[in-house]
């Protein structure tokens, strides 16, 4: 690999007296999708969580040259990081078009990309977020990140979580086409996804990083796929047909 | 019937204070989970400042603007010096404010004594005006008309500015925002501000509507405020609206057609009703 974009190398979070990461080294390359895997309760979120500064840490997390471990959450994202949080973090309150210009950081954002591959938001852009359901919920978080063409880095926590399979597929686009600009750290459980999408892969677990490589050998390797991530066969699914596949 | 009228506009003058109380805690509280105790010493700043101007040949509007600047001002070295460096300290916080909103009466006592400082009410705000048979005084209309210029005025900037929109979207959930990249803490010094010129408006507002000043008159407002801000729902101002309609008025007949008193009871008993029915307030949000 190439200088990462992102590195991170003994990621440690303490909360409510528990260790939650010992001691978690990532790199995510400079181009395409680097999958963060792991088992339930690996780490994953809380080091997306780390990174951003949304939880207290300590070590290094180098972004941009720069270290970023003692900035706060605005300065990270301001350096040019979109997040789309594990539980999409949309305003319930807020409508659609609040959502998405409350994200705004470009003087030129955006739009016509977000409504070409979501076109439903404009369609909704003057709902409540609340009201829409949960695959509409993921456009809009997704949305608010593309939106910013100055992003250097995007981090997607689980973003096709629970969504139905046409949605799921919806994302998938939605993340290739991001991809294709920005290097995006993929935080995912659908294993079919993470082989269509991604170059490489780092591994948690106990909140260490277990393996880190490139993400087909991983997922074409059964022994190592049922160690690392508790699946027992190979996986090659060419296309995310279902979400949750673990 | 013109009894009902005095009293009616009498709790509207008096839930138009309660509001100016309540909006401004309502937004600091929802936006940052700050129980500021401190919200009364604002008010009560903001009262002296005013009754102070209007003693010294400044005019009442004129008065009302420097009493609400300098509340506005303190509310701001409030939140930069003591709220912000314990933002991670909720327990020490509240303590912070406590001691502030006992402090600060200590303080005024100290300078202006304990007694009540009559307010040198302007001639043109002292009379009264005939409404369905009712002398109703006037001021009474212009703590009201206050109360909607300030509850439109928030309307405005949460509906229609970018800093309004940080505001709500805050509310819900602050650490996304930040997620967002924006500094949230830009947006808690301005609700600060914005509370603390509401909170002044409304020392201001009490000197005209009791004709004194005192020391104490922050911290006794301050638990009706509490009282709306519960009722009408977190970080809702338009619930605090509707919240301190019904507590000024209900106040106000309960004081008059029972003991006096009883107004007071009558509103702690109305909360614990309501929070039993609908344990989110008026407009859905968790107290």
């Amino acid at each position: 690999m190439t200088s990462p974009v992102l590195s991170v190398r003994g990621l440690k979070v303490v909360t409510g007296g528990r260790h939650i990461l010992h001691g978690v080294d990532l790199d995510v390359a400079p181009a395409g999708v680097t999958a963060l895997l792991g088992r339930n309760g690996a780490g994953k979120t809380t080091t997306v969580r780390g990174i951003l500064g949304l939880v207290p840490r300590t070590g290094s997390v180098r972004y941009g040259g720069d270290e970023t471990v003692t900035m706060t959450t605005h300065q990270i994202v301001r350096r040019g990081i979109g997040y789309v949080p594990e539980d999409r973090g949309v305003f319930a309150a807020l409508t659609v078009a609040e959502n998405l210009r409350l994200a705004e950081r470009d003087p030129d954002p955006a739009y016509g990309l977000v409504h070409e591959l979501f076109p439903e938001l404009r369609q909704r852009a003057r709902q409540a977020a609340g009201t829409l359901s949960g695959g509409q919920q993921q456009m809009v978080a997704i949305g608010r990140v593309l939106l910013n063409r100055g992003n250097r880095l995007i981090i997607a926590d689980e973003p096709t979580k629970g969504l139905a399979p046409r949605v799921v597929t919806e994302v998938a686009v939605a993340l290739e086409r991001a991809a294709q600009a920005v290097p995006v750290l993929l935080v995912e459980q659908n294993l079919a996804l993470v082989r269509r999408l991604a170059d490489h892969c780092v591994v948690l677990a106990d909140g260490r990083t277990a393996h880190a490589g490139p993400a087909a050998e991983l997922l074409a390797d059964a022994g190592k796929s049922r160690t690392l991530l508790g699946v027992g066969r190979r996986v090659d699914a060419p296309a995310p047909a279902s979400g949750g596949e673990s | 019937m013109s009894t009902v009228v005095l009293l009616g506009i009498t709790g509207l003058g008096l839930g138009a204070l309660y509001f100016l109380v309540a909006s401004g805690l309502s937004l600091i509280f929802g936006l940052m989970d700050v129980l500021n105790f401190a919200h009364g010493a604002l008010l009560s700043i903001g009262a002296y400042a005013t009754w102070w101007a209007a003693s010294h040949s400044f005019g009442f509007p004129l008065a009302l603007l420097f009493g609400t600047a300098v509340g506005t001002l303190a509310a701001v070295a409030l939140e930069l010096g003591l709220v912000r460096p314990l933002y991670r300290r909720p327990r020490e916080q509240v303590l912070a404010t406590v001691g502030v909103g006992l402090a600060v009466p200590a303080l005024l006592s100290a300078i202006w004594g304990a007694d009540a400082r009559t307010f040198p009410v302007p001639s043109a705000l002292a009379g009264t005006f005939t409404l369905l048979g009712a002398s109703v005084p006037v001021d009474r209309l212009v703590l009201v008309g206050a109360a909607l210029v300030v509850l439109l005025a928030l309307r405005l900037f949460l509906g229609r500015t970018r800093h309004g929109l940080v505001v709500r979207a805050g509310v819900e959930d602050r650490a996304m925002v930040t997620a967002l990249g924006i500094d949230v803490r830009k947006a808690f010094t301005l609700v600060f501000a914005i509370g603390g010129a509401a909170a002044a408006l409304a020392g201001g507002l009490a000197g005209l509507y009791f004709g004194s000043v005192d020391p104490t008159q922050g911290g006794s407002l301050l638990i009706f405020g509490f009282v709306v801000v519960v009722m009408g729902g977190l970080g809702s101002v338009s619930g605090a609206a509707v919240a301190c309609v019904v507590v000024g008025l209900v106040q106000q007949f309960a004081n008059y057609y029972s003991t006096a008193g009883l107004g007071d009871l009558s509103v702690v008993v109305m909360l614990a009703a309501l929070l039993l029915v609908r344990p989110s307030g008026l407009t859905g949000r968790l107290a």
